[in-house]
C-alpha cells in the first residue's frame, strides 16, 4: 500500500511537472511590445480601448440563428461573460437526411456573440458531458496565439475559461481547431462574433445572422436516413451539401426571413467553410453597402459579395418593393443542387412605379406558336376553358410533379403514392385534396389499398392559377374521375386571396 | 556462406529457446488475454526522426475492456476507490456517476458493458489489482491496426472508413452495448474500436499542440506536437482523433465515453 502510495505521489510529481513544462511550451506570455506597435502602426485606436473597464461583469445575449443580439448601446467598454457550450447533435441536414452535427451551442452556426471594442471578454467553453470529443474555439477577433484555440481546449464533460480583450472591431468567424480541424469545421462547428466600433453600427430595422457551409457526407444529396461524414470527399473538396444555416431549408417557407417594406435590413454573413467560399447574392437586391470581409469599409452598391471560407461580410439593404427573395450563392450549381438557397419575405403595399409586375405577355416576335398553351400568372382565370387548363396543367406536372410521382401517375413502389386510378382522390373531398398540394404532407397515408409513410412538400409556392392547372390535370388523367379545379377554390384553401 | 546462414539461425534458436526458458512462467496468457505483436508501429507524430518506426514486442492485452461488473468488483474489494471516497485529486466529479450508488450498478447500467467515467489512477489501481497495468500508447496502437485479417490493416480502406464512421456517429443511448459482441481482430481483441475511448499509461506523452494547427519548433514538438503537417498519416483522421482526445485529458478525468483495458508484460520483468 505505502509503495503503491509513493508511486501515486511519484506520477502525481511527474504529470505536475510534465503540465508545467506543457504549459510554459505551450503558452506565449502576452507581447506587450507588440500591442504597442500595433497601436502606433495603426494611427487612430480607439481611445478606450486602452482604458480598464469596472470589474462588473455582463452577460452577453447569445442568440440562435438566424436572430442576432440587441446592440451593447455601450459608450465604455465593460467586462463581458460569454458561456457557450459544445454540443454533438443529431439534427436534420434535410427532408429525411440525418446528420450528427457538432456544434456551438446546439445550432448550426453557433450562437451569435455580440461585443464591443474594448471590452474584456471572459470567455467559459463548456463542452457537454454526452460529447465523444474534445473540442476548443478559436475565434478571430482575439489577438493571441491561437486566437483562444489553446486556452480552450476541453475534454467531454469538461469546462475552460480564458479571457481575452477585443481590440478589432468587426464581424469575426469562430470555429474548432481541434484535430483534424477540418472534420471539426465540416460538422458544422463555426459561428460569427460581432465586435462593435465605438458607437455601434448604423441603426437598422432588421438584422439577421446567416451563414454559409459545405457538408461532405457518405450518401448522395438527399440519400436518406442518417448520413456520415465522407472524409474522401472533404479532401477532395467535393460538398454533398452547400447550405445556408446548416440545413437546407433552414431560411425556406415558415422559416425564411422576413422583412416590411420600407425596412433597412443588415444581414451578418459568414462563411465556415471548410472548403468553399461563397459567391453571396439576394436575387432582386442591390446591397446598398457591403462591410467587405467583415471589416470597417464599405463598398456601394454591390451585387454579388466574394465572401472567404473563414470570412464574414456585413450587408446593408433597405427593402422597397414586396415579394419573395432569394439568398443563393450564385455558384449556382450549389443553389440549385446543393441546397444554397435561402429567402426574405417582404410583405407590404406595392408601388409600381418601382416594379411593375409582369406588364404584357406577349409572342415572341419570330418565334412560332407553343405547343401548349402559355400560361401567366396574370391571366385572369376565366380566360382558361377546362381544356386548357388540363394543357397547361400537363406541362406544369411533367416539370414539377413527375421527379416523384413519374410521368404516368404510377409513383414510386414503396415510397411515393400513385396518382393513377388514385382511391385518395376519390375518397377525399377538393380541399383536402387541395390542402395536401399546398400544405404538404408527411406520416402515413394508404392509397389503393398500399401504405406509404414519406414526406411531400409544400407547394404553397406556386400561384393559385398553376394549382388549378395541376389539379385538373391530374383529376383528367389515368382513369381519374374527371372534374376541375377552379384557381378561387385554391384560394379558399389557401386562407386568403393572395397570388 | 551456408554455414554462417546456419550460424544464424541457431543464434536465433538460442536466443529464443534460451528467453523462454530463462521466463519462470509458460508463455500462457493471464485469464482474460491475448498475445500481441510483436511488430511495427508508425506513430502520428514520431517523438524524434529516429522513431517513426518503432518496434513493439510482444505482450498480452485483454481481450475486451474491463466491464461495468468487473470494475464493481474491484471497487467492493478496494472500497478507496468508491466514488464517494476516492480523492478528487485521483479522480474527478463525473467518477463513476453513471453508477445507480457507489456500491451498486443499478438496473439501467449493464454489468457486460464496459465501464466509463474512471480516472487514468482508478484504471491503473484496477489492472495494478491484476497484477497487470495499463497499455502504452504503442501497445495499444499497434493491436488496433490489426483488423480482423490483417495484422496491418491501416491502408485498408474498408477497415479505416469503418474507424472513421465510429468516430463520426453520435453517442446516442446512455447504455453502451456489451462488450466482446463484435468480431475480434487477427489477435483475438475485441473491441478497440467502435465502442469507447480508452485510457492508455503514457496518454500524457502523446500530447499534440492543444491548439493542433500550431506549427511547433523542434524542440515543441515533444510537448506541444505540430499540425497535420507534421503528421507521417494526415489522412488518417481517426488516428487524430484519438490523439487529440488523448490531449485533452488529465490524469484524474473522467468521461462518459472512456474507458480502459490492461496489458502485461510477456516476460517476468526482474
Amino acid at each position: 500500500m505505502s509503495k503503491d502510495f509513493r508511486r501515486t505521489i511519484g506520477v502525481l510529481r511527474a504529470s505536475a511537472i510534465a503540465l508545467a513544462l506543457v504549459a510554459s511550451a505551450c503558452e506565449q506570455k502576452p507581447d506587450v511590445g507588440a500591442m504597442q506597435r500595433h497601436f502606433t502602426e495603426h494611427p487612430a485606436p480607439p481611445p478606450d480601448v486602452t482604458s480598464v473597464p469596472s470589474d462588473d461583469r455582463i452577460m452577453a445575449v447569445l442568440t440562435s440563428p438566424p436572430n442576432v443580439p440587441p446592440p451593447t448601446n455601450r459608450t465604455k467598454p465593460a467586462r463581458v461573460v460569454v458561456k457557450l457550450t459544445v454540443k454533438e447533435v443529431v439534427m436534420p441536414m434535410a427532408d429525411g437526411v440525418q446528420y450528427s452535427y457538432w456544434t456551438f451551442g446546439g445550432t448550426v452556426p453557433g450562437s451569435f456573440i455580440r461585443v464591443r471594442q474594448g471590452d474584456v471578454v471572459e470567455f467559459h467553453l463548456q463542452n457537454d458531458a454526452t460529447s465523444t470529443m474534445p473540442h476548443n474555439i478559436d475565434l478571430h477577433a482575439v489577438t493571441g496565439p491561437g486566437g483562444g484555440a489553446a486556452s480552450s481546449f476541453t475534454a467531454p464533460g469538461h469546462a475552460s475559461q480564458f479571457t481575452f480583450r477585443a481590440l478589432n472591431p468587426g464581424l469575426f468567424v469562430y470555429h474548432c481547431a481541434t484535430a483534424p480541424v477540418p472534420m471539426h469545421v465540416a460538422n458544422g462547428m463555426y459561428g460569427l462574433i460581432l465586435v462593435e466600433p465605438p458607437g455601434g453600427l448604423p441603426p437598422v430595422d432588421r438584422e439577421y445572422y446567416v451563414m454559409e457551409g459545405d457538408f461532405y457526407t457518405k450518401g448522395k444529396y438527399h440519400a436518406k436516413g442518417l448520413q456520415a461524414f465522407d472524409m474522401d470527399k472533404g479532401i477532395e473538396e467535393r460538398p454533398t451539401y452547400v447550405v445556408f444555416n446548416g440545413a437546407e431549408g433552414s431560411l425556406l417557407g415558415d422559416k425564411s426571413l422576413k422583412a416590411y417594406v420600407g425596412d433597412s435590413v443588415r444581414i451578418f454573413f459568414g462563411v465556415g467553410g471548410p472548403n468553399l467560399t461563397s459567391s453571396f447574392h439576394v436575387i432582386g437586391e442591390v446591397f446598398d453597402r457591403v462591410y467587405m470581409e467583415g471589416g470597417t469599409h464599405y463598398q456601394e452598391n454591390v451585387q454579388t459579395t466574394m465572401v472567404p471560407a473563414g470570412g464574414s461580410a456585413i450587408l446593408d439593404f433597405r427593402v422597397q418593393v414586396p415579394g419573395a427573395y432569394a439568398l443563393v450563392d450564385h455558384s449556382l450549381f450549389r443553389a440549385f443542387n446543393q441546397g444554397a438557397v435561402g429567402t426574405l419575405k417582404v410583405s407590404g403595399p406595392e408601388d409600381k412605379l418601382l416594379y411593375s409586375g409582369k406588364q404584357e405577355d406577349s409572342l415572341a416576335e419570330k418565334e412560332q406558336a407553343p405547343q401548349a398553351p402559355v400560361l401567366v400568372d396574370s391571366a385572369p382565370p376565366s380566360t382558361l376553358t377546362r381544356d386548357e387548363r388540363i394543357a397547361a396543367g400537363k406541362t406544369l406536372f411533367a416539370s414539377t410533379c413527375s421527379a416523384c410521382h413519374q410521368a404516368t401517375g404510377s409513383g414510386l413502389p414503396g415510397s411515393i403514392p400513385p396518382l393513377a386510378g388514385s382511391d385518395f382522390l376519390v375518397k377525399n373531398d377538393k380541399e383536402r385534396v387541395i390542402g395536401v398540394v399546398l400544405n404538404g404532407l408527411s406520416g402515413p397515408v394508404k392509397v389503393n389499398g398500399t401504405s406509404f409513410n414519406s414526406v411531400m412538400p409544400t407547394w404553397n409556392h406556386l400561384t393559385n392559377d398553376e394549382l388549378a392547372n395541376v389539379l385538373t390535370y391530374v383529376l383528367n388523367s389515368w382513369g381519374n374521375p374527371g372534374g376541375e379545379v377552379a384557381p378561387a377554390e385554391i384560394a379558399k384553401v389557401r386562407g386568403s386571396g393572395a397570388i | 556462406m551456408f554455414s554462417r546462414c546456419l550460424a544464424h539461425v541457431l543464434a536465433c534458436v538460442t536466443v529464443l529457446t534460451g528467453a523462454a526458458h530463462a521466463a519462470p512462467r509458460p508463455l500462457k496468457a493471464p485469464a482474460g488475454m491475448v498475445m500481441v505483436g510483436p511488430g511495427v508501429y508508425r506513430p502520428l507524430y514520431p517523438a524524434s526522426p529516429a522513431e517513426r518506426l518503432v518496434s513493439v514486442r510482444r505482450f498480452y492485452l485483454d481481450a475486451r475492456p474491463v466491464t461495468n461488473g468487473e470494475f464493481l468488483t474491484f471497487v467492493r474489494a478496494q472500497p478507496e476507490w468508491r466514488r464517494d471516497r476516492a480523492p478528487r485529486l485521483l479522480a474527478d466529479d463525473g467518477y463513476l456517476t453513471h453508477w445507480a450508488a457507489a456500491d451498486a450498478l443499478g438496473r439501467d447500467v449493464r454489468s457486460a458493458s464496459p465501464v466509463t467515467n474512471v480516472s487514468w489512477f482508478a484504471a491503473k489501481a484496477y489492472c495494478a489489482a491484476r497484477s497487470a497495468r495499463l497499455p502504452s500508447e504503442r501497445e495499444w496502437e499497434l493491436a488496433a491496426l490489426a483488423s480482423e485479417n490483417a495484422r496491418d490493416a491501416s491502408s485498408d480502406p474498408a477497415f479505416v472508413a469503418r474507424i472513421l464512421d465510429f468516430y463520426s456517429r453520435p453517442a446516442l443511448a446512455a447504455s453502451l452495448r456489451d462488450v466482446g459482441s463484435g468480431k475480434p481482430n487477427l489477435y483475438g481483441v475485441y473491441d478497440l474500436h467502435g465502442l469507447v475511448w480508452e485510457w492508455i499509461y503514457d496518454f500524457s506523452a502523446s500530447l499534440v499542440a492543444v491548439d493542433s494547427r500550431e506549427k511547433g519548433e523542434a524542440d515543441r514538438n515533444r510537448f506541444c506536437g505540430a499540425t497535420g503537417a507534421s503528421a507521417q498519416t494526415p489522412s488518417d483522421y481517426a488516428a487524430f482523433m484519438r490523439v487529440a482526445f488523448r490531449s485533452s485529458l488529465e490524469a484524474a478525468y473522467t468521461t462518459s465515453r472512456l474507458g480502459f483495458r490492461c496489458a502485461a508484460d510477456l516476460e517476468e520483468t526482474p
